[in-house]
């Protein structure tokens, strides 16, 4: 596992200081500390995102819907489509970058649509954790397809009036009561290490 | 004796096999008809490329990998839009890896196997129908309305569709559920090239701007005119293209050349010359089954290629833009309907004459009828749609690829159907094969329940709503 070059890929990238990043005897970024930078980026932008365009535009100025079918409904991705796009992209990106080779999902406990429940022992395990223990988060290893994974799990919580309202109120929510600053899912991100 | 016998056995056999042999490796090496080697008929969507084995299965000898980029070198563009719901990144996901176990959704070929024409079906799938089981078996726990539904039903008409599973997706059905079956006002969408030509950066504004042209501003040389038919300028004069400025060079020139002068005259241009200013129309012709020998670099398809019923007299002749549209006078009108009625001459087509859609027609083309009220060949097999002309741009363009309306049909309902008609009359009418066959004389005979079901579910949505809100 190359890890050197993705933090020099990420500290460039993001603008972050290297030094925020602990830099091991090789050279090298521990996993750990790598997937805390991925998800700081990831949660950075989809706050912004949400706040700043969605929750702006949506609910203060009243221009313009957010909605699932943006094409047909000609508007604003929605804040999970975002992130989930980005995912996609990078997913395709990376196939061809094996250096630089990670996956993220947003999931939830109570997921609109089914397929982004927890699937693995460690996701259904993970989402369970930060749920429960607000401000923590979830790092473990697993198997998948005989690869070994670097998983973590970070919170993600309702940060606009948006994100509540959007999901208590969806036809196919399975939990109509969230309030703003409740953990509403979680982001899982994947790093395959060797072993 | 019998000794000389067997040797001179011996000698013809090698040489057979030597003679075989030689044959076998030049064809696979470099004979450009390979059929010899088709271990079974292709599908009616890969019959008319058999001939070159390369355009599918890339170099001789070469991986599932280079095999896949051919997929999607053609159907690349089709799988991305409208939407595709099991794009490969779903399962280069490691949380799918388990999934892909069961069936390897990152290849084509899982489930579109070729050479295997009696097992697949109308669209090339040679799947068993009850594939979705494999992902979805507890979709009767999430959708009440599906509980108990057997696992061969899912892509029934009106339903769901692999690739792109959202083209009726729940809120579509309900927007549309109590829509009537023929809408207040019936129009398809109106013809937008002229509008954004100026937009257009590839187009070549600087030798053709946009004006009004008339025959004494035919560029043709001298020695051509003399020597043509007048009844052929009299042609372009009247057309779209003398109207907005497409002199006899635009086409009779190499659309590589920069020269103007009239020694780079071209006496027979093709599609090249029409790529220069319809590229969108070209490459979609290219993906249909219209073009796609064009698209391999084969010569162009025959009409007796094809497999669908055609007309005898016609199997002569090849397939380019201008066997459709006509050189010179580029009637879109005779495109849309006469052109087709030429060649196809199955049930459908041939009962196209008798069918309001026809009548409609006529009356549009009489001027009794606003522009966009008539229905064509052309209005359903190759609709004007919404289409991504760049990254960044869109607009309304003829789908030239008359495959992207069918296989399965419901990817007619969106861009045609429902221009004129109410949601569920279309969905009805594109599941009953007999009114099809008769070209829509008559009513559905068959109802597919997806939107009974939109309606059920947006029922127990407002009555969610509503204990919530108490």
């Amino acid at each position: 596992m190359k890890l050197s070059s993705i933090a020099t890929g990420i500290t460039l990238g993001l603008g972050l200081a290297t030094t925020s990043i602990a830099v091991n005897a090789e050279n090298m970024v521990p996993v750990k500390a790598m997937a805390d930078a991925l998800h700081l980026v990831m949660d950075s932008d989809r706050t912004i995102y949400t706040r700043k365009i969605v929750n702006r535009l949506v609910k203060k100025e009243k221009v313009i819907k957010a909605s699932e079918h943006f094409e047909d409904d000609k508007a604003l991705v929605l804040p999970a489509q975002m992130f989930r796009f980005g995912s996609e992209l990078v997913q395709k990106r990376a196939e061809k970058i094996p250096d630089v080779n990670f996956s993220y999902s947003l999931q939830s406990l109570w997921p609109i649509n089914k397929q982004n429940a927890p699937k693995t022992d460690a996701e259904k395990e993970g989402l369970k954790f930060v749920a429960e223990n607000k401000g923590k988060n979830y790092y473990t290893e697993e198997t998948l397809g005989g690869q070994k994974y670097f998983t973590a799990v970070y919170a993600d919580t309702g940060v606009a009036p948006v994100c509540v309202s959007c999901h208590n109120d969806h036809k196919d929510t399975p939990k109509r009561d969230f309030k703003l600053g409740d953990v509403m899912g979680g982001v899982v991100i994947r790093i395959p290490v060797d072993g | 004796m019998s000794k000389h016998l067997n040797a001179k056995l011996w000698i013809i056999w090698l040489c057979l096999v030597i003679g075989l042999m030689g044959y076998l490796a030049y064809t696979l090496t470099t004979g450009e008809d390979k059929q010899v080697f088709m271990p079974g008929e292709l599908t009616g969507g890969h019959h008319q490329i058999g001939v070159s084995c390369n355009s599918c299965h890339g170099e001789a000898f070469s991986d599932r990998d280079a095999m896949q980029d051919k997929c999607e070198s053609c159907h690349g563009d089709q799988r991305k839009k409208p939407f595709d719901s099991h794009p490969r990144t779903k399962f280069t996901d490691p949380r799918n890896a388990d999934r892909l176990e069961n069936i390897n959704a990152l290849y084509c070929v899982t489930c579109h196997v070729e050479h295997k024409e009696d097992i697949a079906d109308n669209f090339g799938v040679t799947q068993p129908a009850d594939f979705c089981v494999h992902c979805h078996a507890d979709i009767g726990e999430d959708r009440a309305s599906h509980k108990g539904m057997e696992f061969e039903t899912c892509a029934t008409a009106g339903c769901h569709n692999y690739h792109n599973n959202r083209s009726l997706y729940t809120e579509f059905l309900v927007k549309h559920m109590d829509k009537p079956e023929l809408l207040e006002k019936p129009r398809v969408k109106e013809k937008e090239y002229a509008s954004v030509l100026e937009e257009i950066m590839t187009y070549p504004h600087d030798r053709y701007p946009v004006q009004a042209l008339d025959n004494d501003d035919a560029d043709a040389p001298v020695s051509v005119k003399f020597s043509t038919d007048a009844s052929i300028q009299d042609d372009w004069a009247n057309s779209a293209h003398a109207r907005s400025g497409a002199n006899c060079t635009s086409c009779h020139s190499d659309p590589q050349s920069e020269a103007e002068s009239a020694s780079e005259w071209l006496q027979h241009p093709d599609d090249s010359s029409c790529k220069t200013c319809h590229d969108i129309e070209t490459k979609t012709f290219m993906q249909g089954k219209h073009g796609m020998r064009l698209a391999v670099d084969l010569p162009a398809m025959k009409v007796s290629d094809a497999k669908l019923p055609m007309h005898e007299d016609m199997g002569h002749l090849k397939l380019s833009c201008n066997s459709c549209h006509q050189a010179h006078d580029y009637n879109v009108q005779t495109a849309a309907v006469e052109s087709c009625l030429e060649c196809h001459n199955d049930n459908h087509s041939n009962a196209y004459k008798d069918s309001e859609h026809y009548a409609l027609w006529k009356k549009e083309i009489a001027g009794e009828l606003p522009a966009g009220s008539g229905v064509s060949c052309a209005t359903c097999h190759m609709p004007r749609v919404n289409m991504d002309v760049s990254d960044w741009l869109s607009r309304t363009v003829v789908q030239h690829n008359q495959n992207a309306t069918l296989s399965p049909n419901e990817k007619m309902i969106r861009p045609a159907c429902i221009s004129c008609h109410g949601l569920g009359f279309s969905i009805d009418a594109l599941a009953d094969e007999q009114l099809i066959e008769n070209n829509f004389n008559g009513r559905p005979s068959i109802h597919i329940e997806s939107i009974d079901m939109a309606r059920e579910d947006n029922q127990r949505y407002q009555q969610e709503l509503n204990e919530n809100s108490l």
